[in-house]
């Protein structure tokens, strides 16, 4: 009987004198944290994408709350959410419209010419060691999906032909893919942009037809017939002014390889909503 | 002196805690998919299993060998563990928030690994020294993460092999380690 009550004794002193020192511990080393942080974290998309510029969510709602960083900055959050972080810190920010990554090469598998059979690790980085690639262009995707693997809101997937397709809905342009592509294919671009030429290849037209039948071939008809003067040639490519451009899609009829591509969603009315405020 | 370096070598190598004694395999399953992670855990791992030794050590001699209760060893031993964790974990936060923050989740999961519970255990049970407990304590730990430290290394390059389907994620990595244990079985004999 007196080793029970010794036992119970000895465990309860054991646990009074360890909380004890627990405490005492939590008060001296106490380490004082806003609650909105907390709160901002809570609203924010928990994908730690880098989007913003930070390593993670978490240093990005710190950031906001202590370094006064502009709210706007998460590019995963929609307005709604943006709003309600500025009401929990009492400033107002300008909502910039949303980009999404396009993939700037059309070139898939029954259009481009291969130089030979890849058959190594799946891994656009990897090809690349290998003679820059099986593409004959190359300036091309390699269609290895390193950047699918690299997207942290699943909005890539491989298409049918060896090209990656974007999930205009999914995307929230953090970049991430931009990063993980040796060849930086995928681009940000806003989401009401209309047309984009959906090429890389910044060479001669003669060089760019031997190697793939849907190159930009810098033949400038689109530059040209453009009738508001919203394509510039900047290096071998047609760059859209977004604010000229209206959309009539002569550059994509005109186009005789058929890189100039019509951006095949419409338009929604929110995000026009939200172009125009900013 | 000898006889240190000899433990010491024998924790490490020739009885590896984690590849011979299996003791702490769930970490090293866990936490080696990435070496930097896995060195994150390796020094939280060194550090808590030396500070638990050590203290359970001194409340088994010093409590429960004078009460005669020796036989509540398995729950004071979690106690203290758990308690210690916790406190490491609050004075980390003030004094480095940068520690902390690397160590992250690693810290508190230290509380669940059974080496600290086992080598704390096998301390009194083979009737160590303080000095003794000490050297162990520091070897058995060394052992664990050399032992996790190569597995991390190794997965880190199976991202660019290539595996068959049937084997990708933790089973090769169990394989592995299996095969890690078969060449560590190798070092048996030496030491003591």
């Amino acid at each position: 009987m007196s080793s029970i009550i010794t036992a119970c004794l000895i465990m309860a002193i054991l646990g009074l004198i360890l909380s004890f020192f627990l405490g005492i511990a939590a008060k001296v080393f106490y380490v004082e944290t806003d609650p909105r942080i907390e709160q901002i974290l809570d609203m924010l998309p928990g994908a730690n994408c880098g989007g913003c510029g930070y390593a993670g969510c978490s240093d990005y709602a710190e950031a906001i709350v202590k370094k006064n960083e502009k709210p706007n900055k998460c590019v995963g959050c929609g307005a709604d959410v943006i709003e309600k972080i500025c009401a929990i810190i009492g400033t107002k920010a300008t909502i910039e419209e949303r980009k999404v990554a396009r993939i700037r090469c059309a070139g898939d598998n029954t259009k481009a010419k291969f130089e030979f059979k890849y058959i190594g690790a799946k891994d656009c980085h990897a090809a690349m060691l290998l003679n820059g690639g099986n593409k004959a262009c190359k300036y091309g995707c390699l269609g290895l999906g390193s950047c699918i693997r690299a997207c942290p809101f699943g909005a890539l997937s491989m298409g049918e032909n060896g090209i990656p397709v974007v999930d205009e809905d999914l995307c929230t342009g953090c970049g991430n893919c931009v990063k993980a592509c040796p060849r930086d294919i995928p681009q940000l671009y806003p989401v009401s942009q209309k047309v984009l030429p959906l090429c890389n290849n910044p060479l001669k037209g003669k060089v760019v037809k031997q190697v793939c039948s849907v190159g930009c071939i810098g033949c400038n008809l689109c530059v040209k017939k453009c009738p508001e003067k919203a394509i510039k040639m900047v290096n071998g490519l047609p760059v859209i002014d977004n604010n000229k451009c209206t959309g009539c899609f002569e550059c994509v009829k005109r186009c005789p390889t058929g890189a100039m591509s019509k951006l095949i969603k419409e338009v929604k009315e929110e995000d026009k909503v939200e172009a125009n405020a900013a | 002196m000898s006889d240190y370096i000899l433990m010491m070598i024998s924790a490490i190598f020739a009885n590896n805690i984690l590849l011979i004694k299996f003791l702490g395999n769930c970490p090293f399953v866990g936490v080696s998919t990435s070496l930097e992670s896995a060195i994150g855990m390796s020094g939280a791992a060194l550090f808590v299993n030396v500070m638990a030794s050590c203290i359970t050590w001194m409340v088994y001699n010093f409590v429960l060998v004078p009460f005669e209760l020796e036989y509540l060893r398995t729950v004071v031993f979690i106690l203290v563990i758990a308690s210690l964790v916790q406190l490491v974990e609050i004075v980390l936060q003030k004094v480095a928030p940068a520690l902390y923050r690397a160590l992250g989740i690693y810290l508190p999961l230290i509380t669940t690994n059974c080496m600290i519970f086992g080598v704390a255990v096998l301390n009194v049970q083979q009737k160590h020294t303080f000095m003794e407990t000490l050297v162990y304590s520091i070897a058995t730990a060394i052992g664990w993460d050399l032992a996790l430290l190569i597995l991390a290394g190794i997965r880190e390059r199976f991202a660019l092999g290539k595996i068959p389907t049937l084997f990708q994620g933790f089973p090769i990595a169990l394989i592995t380690a299996g095969m890690m244990g078969l060449c560590f079985a190798g070092f048996l004999g030496l030491g003591q």
